[in-house]
């Protein structure tokens, strides 16, 4: 815990429109939906029907595979639509919120009484088990599984992300009851990585019963597969489980008081954002409450970060893991002789291909590709992104070949999506990484 | 204007329009003018870096350009030289122009033909690879190669050495060199001796007659001075170390020049598009070799000289470095350098009757690249396994 593990590979973008640290609204629910497509490899069942009146609490949809794993709406209200989309798979289902906020009470036993079987049946029926996830493939944790460990991640270096100091400076208590209460589903211990330079002045300081990592270093620095990478990296046949911290904090809410309270605070964020600051909001927060926040024309609305979130629309919904909206405007536009031109002095680039003193402003960036897709040529601004043991090149073209055995060598294991981001942003040919690591684990997942 | 103009024209090649199949081909040179309004995809990074493939190529070609220009001043003074002219400044870079521009109408008419052909074919975009492979052709072929070789050379380069292997990015060898080492194997009467390194002198000597009805002053200045140096040393071969390194010299277009090359060695490594680890690791390979051979007692030539010399330079700096036919790996590209300047060097020690080294000791490197990589890699592997099992 003395000595910080120096992270040097990576990049902290440079993008405009950070949040200012202060909560400027707190939303009332209205219209809220819970998006079984925010879990990776879920089938889901649906519980309810359009009509329904439900609690927080109440559970929505179940894992058709393990059954007591249940999905629950984060406010009370009544069910207002099932979305489906092709081959009627369950996309959303809303929740028109009543704005009594009444809440399903489940009695709580004392936590240091629980073994892990018990805490497990607890999350699980109570709908927070997702908030926990596994690596190997970013899945939600096997409640069968014995993971190794339980790593959190206390920094948050993903662009424009929200600074956990800021936004979980209330709730020190209810992460300590969340840590503890993780603590008995695993013998490894739970492990909280922290930001290296403000961890003396944290209030995260305090916590106990956990093990502190300390790391510096760019962005994906903050990336709990990262520093899982550093700690101690996940082998063949081992798991462990992550929990990002605003979900720690839920949990422990759940385990102090008894009800589901997915209430967070978010960024809403980005070039594209009017006031860009913090909103204090329910799970699963319909952006049409959000819009005062949006600037005007062709945006693009993102669930997450700039890099791995998911574009939701002016119409869309929070995802279940975010605590960022970031907004962008459209690239749609030409540019001529972009690339030719000596100075682009409104696009950020981290080569040297462009005059490095450019490097210093922040950028109004958007969607625009700046360029087309062309092969793998560049072989060495990977491996830049990616402060991991890894060879990023050879695990790609595995992932493209489909060759499982040469994935699993490489270390497939070791990384989801959202560690290769650097990479994809970063790639001259402009080829969509993250999708073909997400094709790489998928065809894991399908052969294992 | 020009927007509007390529706007006009959209339907015709989009799908659906009249010249739909030639779709690869507007997209070519529309991106050419414009940086395209694509925007990122779903499950993608929603913001991207502004760099692009054709940033970082035209990156090369500018780092290209002092050789070239260099190299088109020393065509004209070298044959002014040969033929004992009087000639200016602007009549020496005259002359030179006038011999290289058919080259590169050449070399890119033939090249990018082919490339678009082929992108059209497989319905891709074009790939912008090929401006580089055929800005480096001309600098590295005798002058007076005549076109159909080159033509041919060229053919051979993009569709052999490049597109059965699936296109840009999937080359084993470098292509420039490929079309070289397919003149010097295929007609090897136009690619060796003296002669052919002096713009207009092989002619000159085959007729019998000396061009311009004057004497050939002195044929044997005209040859490189390699040939002579990696017997006798640089003073038999008439020249000198600053000579070699302003470049003042026969040769090839492109290579004679260490100051041109130097320029473009620092912009590429300055921008960090070619790899300082293969440029320095090459360096120190062949200055290892060429230390071996000066105690050895193989040759008097210091080895610093032997950096000088011939194609090392060039190929050092602009071919070895080709990101997508050298080592992958950043440990690989150390072992893959510093072979190369030490193959290259060896070959000048022991080989008189072939002293250009550099060429295949490239190739040989592009072969084994792979092979280097794999076991950089594997590595990497045996460590996750270890690993695994100390757990």
């Amino acid at each position: 815990m003395s000595n910080p593990i120096r992270l040097k590979k990576g990049l902290n973008l440079p993008i405009a429109g950070a949040a200012l640290c202060e909560v400027t609204a707190r939303v009332a629910p209205d219209l809220v939906a819970v998006k079984p497509t925010d879990f990776r490899g879920l089938v889901p069942r649906l519980l309810v029907k359009e009509g329904d009146s439900v609690k927080a609490g109440t559970p929505l949809f179940a894992d058709k595979k393990y059954t007591t794993m249940v999905f629950c709406s984060p406010v009370s209200g009544t069910v207002d639509a099932v979305i489906r989309g092709e081959k009627r798979k369950l996309l959303e289902v809303r929740i028109k919120s009543d704005g009594k906020n009444e809440s399903v009470k489940v009695d709580i036993p004392k936590v240091s009484t629980l073994d892990k079987k018990g805490m497990t049946e607890l999350l699980l029926q109570c709908g927070l088990w997702p908030c926990i996830k596994q690596r190997p493939f970013g899945t939600i944790a096997d409640p069968e599984a014995e993971p190794k460990a339980i790593f959190i991640s206390g920094m948050n270096t993903a662009p424009l992300g929200a600074d956990y100091e800021f936004t979980l400076k209330n709730d020190v208590e209810a992460i300590q009851a969340g840590i503890d209460a993780l603590n008995r589903l695993t013998s490894g211990g739970v492990h909280l990585s922290m930001n290296a330079q403000s961890f003396a002045g944290s209030e995260f300081h305090k916590l106990t019963n956990v093990t502190f990592h300390e790391f510096t270093g760019p962005h994906p620095a903050g990336n709990v597969g990262v520093q899982i990478n550093h700690i101690s990296p996940i082998n063949k046949g081992e798991v462990v489980w992550t929990v990002s911290l605003p979900l720690v904090a839920v949990i422990g809410r759940f385990i102090r008081e008894g009800v589901y309270d997915t209430r967070r605070i978010i960024a809403v964020a980005g070039p594209a954002a009017v006031n860009p600051s913090y909103v204090e909001v329910m799970a699963g927060v319909g952006m049409k409450q959000l819009a005062p926040y949006f600037s005007d024309g062709d945006i693009r609305v993102i669930s997450g970060n700039v890099l791995t979130g998911e574009t939701v629309g002016r119409e869309g919904f929070l995802g279940f893991y975010d605590d960022l909206v970031s907004v962008l405007k459209e690239g749609d536009y030409y540019e001529m002789f972009g690339w030719i031109k000596p100075l682009r002095s409104k696009k950020f680039s981290v080569s040297f291909a462009y005059p490095a003193f450019l490097r210093r402003k922040k950028y109004n960036m958007d969607t625009n590709e700046n360029g087309g897709e062309r092969p793998f040529l560049m072989n060495d601004v990977y491996g830049k992104m990616l402060p991991m043991d890894i060879y990023p090149l050879y695990l790609f073209k595995a992932c493209l070949a489909g060759d499982l055995d040469k994935m699993e060598q490489l270390g497939i294991y070791e990384v989801i999506e959202e560690d290769v981001a650097l990479c994809e942003y970063v790639c001259p040919s402009k080829i969509e990484i993250q999708n073909i690591i997400r094709q790489g684990i998928d065809l894991m997942m399908k052969e294992m | 204007m020009a927007k509007n103009f390529f706007d006009k024209i959209r339907p015709t090649f989009s799908k659906g329009g009249k010249l739909a199949w030639l779709h690869s081909s507007f997209d070519a040179f529309e991106t050419f003018f414009f940086v395209p309004n694509r925007v990122t995809r779903k499950g993608c990074t929603h913001v991207k870096d502004c760099i692009d493939l054709k940033r970082l190529l035209i990156i090369v070609v500018i780092a290209l350009v002092p050789s070239l220009l260099f190299g088109i001043w020393n065509l004209g003074y070298q044959h002014s030289r040969v033929f004992g002219l009087d000639w200016g400044f602007w009549q020496m870079v005259w002359y030179g122009f006038v011999k290289i521009i058919p080259l590169y109408l050449v070399s890119y008419i033939v090249g990018l033909g082919i490339e678009f052909a082929s992108a059209q074919m497989k319905g891709h975009e074009v790939s912008e690879g090929y401006l580089v492979s055929g800005f480096i052709i001309p600098l590295i072929v005798p002058v007076d190669v005549p076109w159909w070789m080159l033509a041919l050379a060229v053919a051979f380069a993009v569709i052999i050495g490049k597109e059965v292997f699936g296109g840009t990015g999937m080359n084993i060898w470098n292509p420039a060199l490929l079309a070289r080492a397919f003149l010097f194997f295929s007609y090897p009467s136009k690619m060796s001796g003296d002669a052919i390194w002096v713009g207009g002198l092989s002619k000159a000597l085959a007729g019998g007659t000396p061009w311009k009805g004057g004497e050939v002053v002195d044929a044997i200045s005209g040859a490189t001075p390699l040939s002579h140096a990696s017997l006798d040393g640089l003073s038999a071969a008439g020249t000198s170390a600053w000579n070699l390194f302003l470049g003042n010299v026969p040769g090839a277009v492109g290579e004679t020049s260490v100051i041109a090359i130097l320029i473009g060695a620092l912009l590429l490594m300055g921008t960090g598009v070619a790899s300082w680890k293969i440029m320095c690791s090459s360096v120190l390979g062949a200055l290892f070799v060429g230390w071996l051979g000066n105690i050895g007692g193989v040759t008097d030539i210091p080895c610093w000289e032997m950096l000088l010399m011939g194609g090392f330079a060039f190929g050092t700096v602009f071919m070895a470095t080709d990101p997508v036919t050298s080592a992958q790996t950043e440990t690989g590209k150390w072992i893959y350098g510093f072979l190369i300047g030490a193959l290259c060097i060896t070959v000048r020690l022991f080989n008189p009757g072939y002293p250009e080294g550099m060429m295949l000791a490239i190739l040989l490197m592009n072969t084994f690249a792979p092979l280097i990589d794999h076991y950089v890699v594997n590595a990497n592997i045996q460590r996750r396994i270890k690993r695994a099992k100390t757990v």
